[in-house]
């Protein structure tokens, strides 16, 4: 098909009995626009007017063409919609085993919480071949939490759980889209869900996946916990840019200065309200409780890298400001 | 043939002055007013999507902020629904034909008639307002909670244009269902109508039955943002889905509205230009009554993933079929009527091959969204936008537009371009299916619709689209010329310039103020072509 | 909004060609007889027709906030319940008279209309809007005393305090549920505060509407009356009088249906 994709990828147990059903009616479909469109187009030339007072043959109509083209629809439709409601019917019965997961969209970012205490934004780890369901909800307005590849979605409504299940069947990562519209930055609340051997999924649980060095990581997680909608290289975001940041003074909205090293920017992670660069409101969300240390110090390393020039060892921490009390508690005031 | 000639007495010479148009009670003048009007709006609901489309060329979402875009697909939606759909056939073409197709002089009630169109101007200064004091972001849906608490937008004058413009959509419904009762000539009973008078009353039905919904639906909005009120706030135990239910109630059918006058213009259009009785006249006649009314038993198919029980997603979609046989048995008979008929093909015509083609695809392809297990996927997505501009733009303006080309000559007295009118209609056609068609591809390929940014993989597919749009830009641009060029230019058109059967043909073009000089008593069976019909109306 | 009596209300002399039909009376046009009807048979008949379809959009208008309360009621009854204990019941029962007198005076204008007595007609009509008046009257003091005792929805909106409310005798009509004839509440005072706001969302906006269909019924009946007192209508037309008529009993059923749905939901013990 030339660089056209007709299909997404398809990665669980519903997308292919999906697309199944899909095709059938995409044929029934071709089928009546072809027969249709070659009747009255060959009517066109065949009927065509010869001359200027040809008039039409008078005919009432049909009764037994009525009813043809009444019931031969109908018992088309009610196949259609048979298979529909039966894959539907499954597709909305979350089998009693199947892991738990909890999704909150809240405008406008995907946080997700495994029953194991791991907690995610915008991304989400799932295990191959096994049922997985997820209850979404939302804090704020209408959201849909949407797997293209699962071919599955269901809206996140305030004040509700709403549940959608899937079964993955190809490892890989794949888009989370949210498809209910929920002001600006909707087309930004989107995501990746990751599906895992089960093996590097229980990895993943317990934290040791070696997933390449501390700093890639680190650069994964700067896209998937958004970072970098903010933080942009040019220095336009919303967030400073984090470009041969490191090992250098920054100068803060109270006027002091700090350098920026390790422990600068940990605190800057968890506790992002207090001390904030000059020249940027403190709009960014606190991580605290979001973010394994693990994947802390990998982020830390991912920063550290942009800094090429840096990479020796930092300068002495004396000027480090020991963390002043978290003065401002995550209020959650610029989130 | 003898050349006619321009008629000196008309309803367009009939007083002038700026005055005459304003206080006219004249259903003629009325819908000339709408349709300039109206054409502002659709217009301006084209330049949103110009830059929708344009947005849509990268993937990045770097031209406009996303506030920006947010606010155009909202407008473009506003504007195109409520002030260009909704009004286009009934209140421009409907409004003009239905009295002199029934034999009436005017409709029931022309003051109200008058009036709707000021409260229709009322409802659109309000959206014009909501677009000056910097737009609206909710999209056309207006879904809670994020119309009432979250947008900071405005929102609440683009709701009461749209509450206000509701009551023009009742008045004309109101006024078309008594005159349909009450002002029929004598001898024109219910099975003689043109199939276009039976689609008007039955989008009547819907208007004046479903309208009221929505316009409560919006006062519950309208009082949660003005005065604090919590009717659909999840924060105090309201429900958003009820919203969407109620929303939905009227906004389904409302779907009807649109596409039913669409398809009596349809019927008038081949029955005339194959000059043969409508095939199945009674079952086109009474499937227009079905799709109205299994219209309101469908709503909440809009609402398959959003919350609804399994049991009643499941009715819900059963009944959404249903619509679908009338449907196709419309399609059916249209396609029969050509067989061995006498078919010629000016622009008209070619608007109706064009419509044969897009509705079918509209058509066929809501068939997915009905059906459970695909409408979970689809649901949403792009796959939807395309659907409903097969049958909105594909189906309900080419039929508009088939429409105006139709009747322009009755209403103006002159023809318009042939040759520039069939280029247009080919334009639109092709640019129409340039544009949507790859939006059914990018829908399964997952992307959401109302996206102002979108992964890399779509792109190919969205440039297409924008490709196709421009294509049909200039295919709606091109009438606009010529049909004021044939204004003072074109040719005098005569009284029946297509040979056609119906009663607003008989008098001349354009009509006089009161229509007849006297009132048809001789009313033949709907759609009789006899070849003296055809020789007379060539030759009067 | 307009309603067909504005546009039947002034007539044309008969204009144009007028058509005969099957009962043409044709000789000697009523003065009201607008030019594109043939007969005052056809034009009344289209006026009572619009009039009805009309009120059926009306019927569809309230239907919707009539759902609203049902589903609402059903999932939040107690807090229903106790919301409208908090009502004043005399009020509402004092104007549901008001206003089936007033639909009374106003059957009785439409019968003097019809009966060629054009004083009577004026008068009953006065009658009508005196006691429209009264209603739109009564409701303002309601009004009053919800915004006194912030039954507003909104932020400032208070209602669990009433509940507590052994303080002063700022409760005089509280009476709690609660503590009546041991009917045991199973709602919180949050949950409370929090969904009896549903309930006077929906008190102010149906009575609102209501009321600014009142408004729009006396602006209405001052005109006609006014046409009345001029001697615009006889026995052969009196279509504003009988138009104004179904309107206002429409106005009044929909008060019959909402004063017992906000009144009395649980009044029975």
């Amino acid at each position: 098909m030339g660089g056209i994709p007709l299909f997404p990828e398809a990665a669980s147990a519903f997308a292919g009995r999906v697309d199944a059903l899909y095709i059938f009616i995409v044929l029934v479909s071709a089928f009546f626009t072809v027969a249709v469109s070659v009747a009255v187009i060959w009517f066109a030339f065949r009927y065509r007017r010869r001359h200027a007072e040809e008039i039409g043959a008078h005919i009432e109509g049909s009764l037994p063409l009525e009813l043809a083209w009444s019931i031969i629809p109908t018992i088309i439709a009610m196949v259609m919609f048979a298979w529909g409601a039966t894959l539907y019917y499954e597709m909305r019965r979350p089998p009693a085993e199947a892991l738990q997961v909890y999704a909150v969209g809240k405008q406008w970012m995907w946080k997700f919480q495994h029953p194991s205490g791991q907690r995610e934004i915008n991304e989400l780890h799932v295990p191959l071949g096994r049922p997985v369901k997820v209850l979404v909800t939302s804090e704020d307005v209408l959201h849909d939490l949407y797997f293209p590849a699962f071919r599955t979605k269901i809206d996140a409504i305030p004040g509700r759980y709403q549940p959608l299940w899937f079964t993955a069947t190809k490892p890989g990562r794949y888009h989370i889209f949210c498809a209910e519209y929920c002001g600006t930055k909707h087309s930004g609340m989107i995501g990746t869900v990751v599906v895992m051997e089960p093996q590097q999924y229980q990895d993943w649980l317990t934290g040791d996946l070696n997933e390449g060095t501390m700093a890639e990581r680190g650069g994964r997680l700067f896209g998937d916990l958004a970072c970098n909608t903010c933080h942009l290289d040019d220095g336009q975001g919303r967030g400073p840019s984090l470009k041969d940041i490191f090992a250098r003074p920054v100068e803060l909205t109270d006027g002091t200065s700090v350098l920026v090293d390790e422990s600068y920017l940990r605190e800057s992670i968890l506790n992002s309200q207090s001390r904030v660069v000059k020249g940027f409101t403190p709009l960014m969300p606190t991580f605290q409780g979001l973010i394994s240390e693990e994947g802390l110090a990998a982020l830390i390393e991912h920063i550290k890298s942009l800094s090429p020039q840096a990479t020796a060892p930092a300068p002495t921490p004396a000027a480090a400001p020991s963390t002043s009390t978290p003065a401002a508690p995550a209020q959650g005031a610029g989130r | 043939m003898d050349t006619p000639v321009y008629p000196a007495h008309n309803y367009l010479s009939n007083g002038h002055g700026l005055k005459s148009w304003l206080l006219t009670k004249d259903h003629k003048r009325i819908a000339m007013l709408y349709l300039i009007s109206i054409s502002i709006f659709f217009f301006l609901g084209g330049l949103f999507a110009v830059g929708i489309r344009l947005e849509l060329t990268t993937p990045q979402g770097d031209l406009f902020q996303p506030d920006t875009y947010n606010k155009f697909f909202t407008l473009h939606g506003v504007m195109m629904v409520f002030f260009f759909l909704i009004p286009s056939v009934p209140a421009v073409i409907g409004n003009f034909f239905i009295p002199p197709m029934i034999g009436a002089k005017d409709l029931a009630f022309p003051r109200i008639n008058l009036l709707s169109w000021y409260i229709y101007v009322v409802g659109g200064l309000f959206a014009l307002f909501a677009i000056v004091a910097g737009g609206v972001d909710t999209g056309w849906t207006f879904y809670t909670p994020y119309s009432s608490v979250s947008s900071s937008t405005n929102v609440t004058a683009t709701a009461l244009g749209v509450f206000i413009a509701g009551f023009s959509s009742i008045l004309t419904g109101l006024n078309f269902i008594v005159t349909i009762h009450r002002m029929r000539a004598p001898g024109l009973h219910w099975f003689k109508l043109p199939l276009f008078v039976w689609a008007h009353y039955a989008t009547s039905l819907i208007q004046v039955l479903g309208t009221p919904v929505v316009a409560i639906t919006i006062v519950m909005i309208f009082v949660e943002r003005a005065f604090g009120f919590g009717i659909f706030d999840p924060q105090r135990g309201g429900d958003p889905v009820l919203m969407q239910h109620l929303f939905w109630f009227y906004s389904h059918p409302a779907v009807y509205i649109m596409i039913l006058p669409a398809m009596g213009v349809i019927s008038e259009i081949i029955s005339t230009f194959s000059r043969k009785r409508i095939f199945g006249y009674s079952f086109v006649a009474f499937s227009s009554l079905a799709i109205a009314v299994f219209g309101f038993i469908v709503w909440a198919h809009h609402m398959f993933v959003a919350g609804i029980s399994v049991y009643s997603a499941m009715v819900f979609s059963f009944l959404s079929f249903s619509v679908a046989i009338p449907s196709a048995v419309k399609v059916f008979n249209w396609a029969a009527t050509l067989h061995r008929g006498s078919l010629s093909f000016e622009a008209p015509m070619l608007y109706v091959y064009g419509f044969f083609g897009l509705f079918l695809i509209g058509g066929l392809t809501g068939l997915f969204l009905a059906t459970l297990g695909t409408d979970i996927h689809l649901h949403d997505t792009y796959f939807v936008v395309a659907h409903f501009h097969y049958i909105m733009v594909g189906g309900a303006i080419m039929g508009y537009l088939g429409g105006l080309h139709f009747w322009w000559p009755k209403m103006i007295g002159r023809m318009y371009s042939e040759f520039w009118s069939r280029i247009s209609a080919i334009l639109v056609f092709v640019g129409f299916n340039l544009t949507f068609f790859p939006q059914f591809m990018l829908g399964y390929m997952g992307m959401p619709r109302r996206y102002h940014m979108y992964p890399p993989e779509f792109q190919v597919l969205n440039v297409l689209s924008s490709a196709g749009a421009s294509v049909l830009g200039l295919g709606y641009i091109i009438p606009v010329i010529y049909f004021l060029y044939s204004i003072k230019k074109g040719a005098v058109a005569g009284n029946n310039p297509w040979g056609a059967s119906g009663l607003e043909w008989r008098t001349q073009s354009p009509p006089l103020t009161e229509n007849f000089v006297d009132v048809p008593t001789d009313i033949p069976e709907a759609y009789e072509y006899t070849p003296q019909v055809v020789r007379e109306a060539k030759l009067v | 909004m307009s309603n067909p009596i504005a546009h039947a209300a002034a007539g044309h002399g008969p204009a144009g060609h007028d058509f005969a039909t099957a009962d043409g009376h044709g000789h000697g046009h009523h003065p009201a007889l607008q030019h594109h009807f043939s007969t005052m048979d056809q034009q009344r008949e289209a006026g009572v027709l619009g009039m009805w379809v009309f009120l059926l959009t009306e019927v569809l208008f309230f239907g919707g906030l009539f759902l609203t309360y049902t589903i609402y009621r059903t999932w939040y009854y107690e807090a229903f319940a106790a919301a409208s204990k908090s009502i004043t019941i005399s009020w509402g029962l004092i104007n549901t008279a008001v206003l089936i007198g007033s639909s009374l005076t106003m059957a009785l204008g439409v019968r003097a209309a019809q009966t060629n007595q054009r004083k009577a007609t004026v008068n009953w009509l006065l009658a009508t809007i005196f006691l429209g008046t009264l209603f739109l009257g009564i409701k303002v003091i309601e009004y009053a005393d919800k915004f006194e005792h912030h039954h507003v929805p909104g932020p400032h909106f208070v209602f669990a305090s009433e509940h507590e409310g052994a303080e002063g005798g700022a409760a005089e009509h509280a009476a709690p549920a609660a503590a009546e004839g041991g009917h045991v509440m199973t709602m919180g005072p949050d949950e409370l505060q929090r969904t009896t706001q549903l309930f006077f969302s929906l008190y102010f906006t149906m009575t609102g509407l209501h009321a600014l269909h009142m408004i729009v019924g006396i602006v209405i009946l001052f005109i006609v009356a006014w046409m009345a007192h001029k001697g615009r209508f006889d026995s052969e037309y009196f279509a504003p009088v009988e138009m104004t008529g179904l309107y206002w009993h429409f106005v009044d059923i929909v008060w019959i249906f909402l004063f017992p749905l906000l009144y009395l939901v649980e009044r029975h013990n």
